[in-house]
C-alpha cells in the first residue's frame, strides 16, 4: 500500500517540476549566457580596433595627447578586465564592467570628433576603412546589447512569477542584470552644438 | 458631490486624450514580404523591377542565398540601421542554418542606404567592403539621380562577391513541389476514377482503404512527402467513402489552395548581427 504512495508522490513531483519551470530556468539561463557572450564578443572586437585607430590619429594629431591617453587608458583597463558569464551574478561587477565600456565610448566619441579638425587625417584611407569598421562594430554591439536585453527580460519575468519564484528561490536563481543607462543625469541634458571660433 | 464627481471624471477623461497625443512618433512598419524587390516610392520602372527580381531570383536558384531591396521614403524617427536590423529580424532573409542573407536599404527622401549582411556572409562581405559599395558604387550614381545604374551595379558586386562563398547546395525541392502542385488536379481525378472502381468490386470500406493507399503512394512517388502522401491517403478514402456527393466541392477547394500562394517569395530562417555598414549621398 505505501509503495503505491510512494511512487504517486513520486510521480507527482516528477510532474511538479515542469510545472514549477525547473526545465525552464535551465533553457532561459543557457540563453542568457549565449546572448551575454554575443556582447562581449562584439565589446571584444571595438577593443581589437583602438590600437590601429589611435596610431592612424598620432600619424596626423599626435599633439592631441590628452584625447589619445584617455582612449588607450579606457582601452587597456576594459583589456585588463576579466569578464566571463559569472559577471552576471554579480551586479557589483556588472555595474564596473558597464562604467568601463562606457569610458571607452566615450573616449571614442571624443577621439572621433577631434578628428574632424584634421582635414587630412579624415581623408586618409587607414583612418576612414577603420572609421567604417567602428561603426559596424558599435552597430553589432547595440544589436547584442538589444538582444541581451530581451533575453534577460524573459528570464527575469520567469524568476518573478509565481509560482517559479519558487522554483528559482529554492534552486538559487536570481534576477540578471540588464543595461541601465550609464548616465541618466548627463542624457537628460541637451547637447550643446558649439562650432567654435571658425570662420 | 455629484457635481465634483462629474467634474473630475471629464478631467480625467480629458488627460487620458491628451496622454494618447503624446505617444512617441510612429515607427515605420516592416514591410509585408513579398517580393525580392519592395519599392515604397515608385523610384523604379516595373521593368526595372522585374530585371533586379530575375537577377535575384536567379541567384538565389543557384547558389541559395537570398538578396532582397527595399527602398522605403524614410526611417525616421529611427536610424536606418535601427530600422534594418527590424526588417531583417522580420524577414529573415537566408537559409537558416547558412544566415546567408543580404538587405539592401535605401531611405531615399532621408537620403540614406544600408547594406545589411547576415552572419554567413560576414566572411565574404565584411563591415569595410560593405562601405566601399556604398560609397564608391552607389553613392555617386544616387547623387546623379541614377537610382536603378547604382542598385544594379552595387547588387552585382553583392552577387558576385556572395558567389565566392563556399555554401551547401542549395535545396531543390522547390522544383519538385512546383511539380506535384500541378499533378494535384490529376491526383484528385484519379482518386476519383479509382475509388470508383474499387468501391464498386470491394465495397466501400475496403475500397476506400485500397484507394487511399494507392493515392498516397502515388503523392509521395511524386515527391509531395510523406506528410503530404498521409494527408492525401486520408482524403482519397474520405471521398471513396462519401461517394460522388461530396467530391466537387473537396475538388474545388483543392483546386483553390493549391493555385494560390505559391509565388511569394518568403524568408529562410537565417539570422542577422547588425553587420553590414551605412552611408548617404
Amino acid at each position: 500500500m505505501q509503495k503505491i504512495y510512494l511512487k504517486l508522490l513520486t510521480a507527482l513531483l516528477l510532474l511538479n517540476l515542469t510545472g514549477c519551470g525547473y526545465n525552464h530556468f535551465q533553457s532561459l539561463d543557457e540563453e542568457a549566457k549565449a546572448s551575454w557572450s554575443e556582447v562581449l564578443n562584439q565589446y571584444q572586437r571595438r577593443a581589437d580596433l583602438v590600437p590601429n585607430l589611435v596610431n592612424v590619429v598620432k600619424g596626423y594629431a599626435a599633439h592631441e595627447k590628452e584625447v589619445l591617453t584617455q582612449v588607450a587608458d579606457a582601452r587597456s583597463k576594459v583589456g585588463s578586465m576579466q569578464v566571463t558569464a559569472d559577471v552576471l551574478n554579480d551586479p557589483g561587477a556588472f555595474a564596473k564592467f558597464q562604467a568601463a565600456q562606457g569610458q571607452l565610448s566615450s573616449a571614442l566619441s571624443r577621439l572621433m570628433a577631434v578628428s574632424e579638425n584634421y582635414p587630412n587625417l579624415k581623408a586618409d584611407q587607414g583612418f576612414r576603412d577603420l572609421q567604417a569598421q567602428l561603426e559596424g562594430t558599435e552597430n553589432r554591439i547595440t544589436v547584442a546589447r538589444n538582444r541581451y536585453i530581451g533575453t534577460i527580460k524573459d528570464y527575469n519575468v520567469a524568476v518573478r512569477s509565481f509560482p517559479e519564484n519558487l522554483t528559482a528561490m529554492m534552486f538559487g536563481y536570481k534576477t540578471k542584470p540588464s543595461f541601465a543607462v550609464e548616465n541618466e543625469k548627463a542624457i537628460s541634458v541637451a547637447p550643446t552644438v558649439d562650432f567654435g571660433d571658425k570662420k | 458631490m455629484k457635481f465634483k464627481l462629474k467634474a473630475s471624471l471629464a478631467t480625467f477623461c480629458t488627460m487620458l486624450i491628451f496622454a494618447s497625443f503624446n505617444v512617441d512618433a510612429q515607427l515605420v512598419a516592416v514591410p509585408a514580404l513579398t517580393k525580392r524587390v519592395t519599392d515604397l516610392t515608385q523610384t523604379l520602372s516595373a521593368e526595372q523591377q522585374s530585371q533586379l527580381e530575375a537577377k535575384l531570383t536567379a541567384f538565389e536558384q543557384q547558389k541559395g542565398s537570398q538578396i532582397a531591396l527595399l527602398i522605403v521614403p524614410t526611417t525616421q524617427p529611427e536610424d536606418i540601421a535601427q530600422f534594418g536590423i527590424r526588417v531583417v529580424d522580420a524577414w529573415k532573409l537566408g537559409r537558416a542554418k547558412q544566415d546567408d542573407g543580404i538587405l539592401l536599404i535605401v531611405a531615399k527622401n532621408d537620403h540614406k542606404m544600408r547594406i545589411e549582411v547576415g552572419y554567413g556572409l560576414e566572411g565574404a562581405i565584411p563591415d569595410l567592403t560593405a562601405k566601399r559599395i556604398i560609397s564608391e558604387i552607389m553613392a555617386p550614381s544616387f547623387k546623379r539621380g541614377d537610382f536603378y545604374g547604382g542598385i544594379n551595379n552595387a547588387i552585382d558586386k553583392l552577387i558576385a562577391l556572395a558567389a565566392g562563398e563556399q555554401f551547401p547546395e542549395p535545396d531543390h525541392t522547390t522544383s519538385n513541389g512546383q511539380n506535384f502542385n500541378n499533378m494535384l488536379p490529376l491526383l484528385l481525378f484519379g482518386g476519383l476514377l479509382i475509388g470508383g472502381i474499387l468501391r464498386a468490386v470491394f465495397g466501400r470500406f475496403f475500397g476506400g482503404t485500397l484507394t487511399g493507399g494507392v493515392i498516397g503512394l502515388l503523392a509521395w512517388v511524386l515527391g509531395g512527402g510523406i506528410l503530404a502522401a498521409v494527408f492525401f491517403a486520408v482524403i482519397a478514402f474520405f471521398i471513396t467513402l462519401l461517394g460522388n456527393s461530396g467530391l466537387s466541392q473537396m475538388g474545388g477547394g483543392f483546386g483553390g489552395a493549391s493555385s494560390g500562394g505559391h509565388d511569394t517569395f518568403s524568408g529562410g530562417g537565417g539570422g542577422f548581427g547588425g553587420g553590414g555598414a551605412s552611408g548617404d549621398w
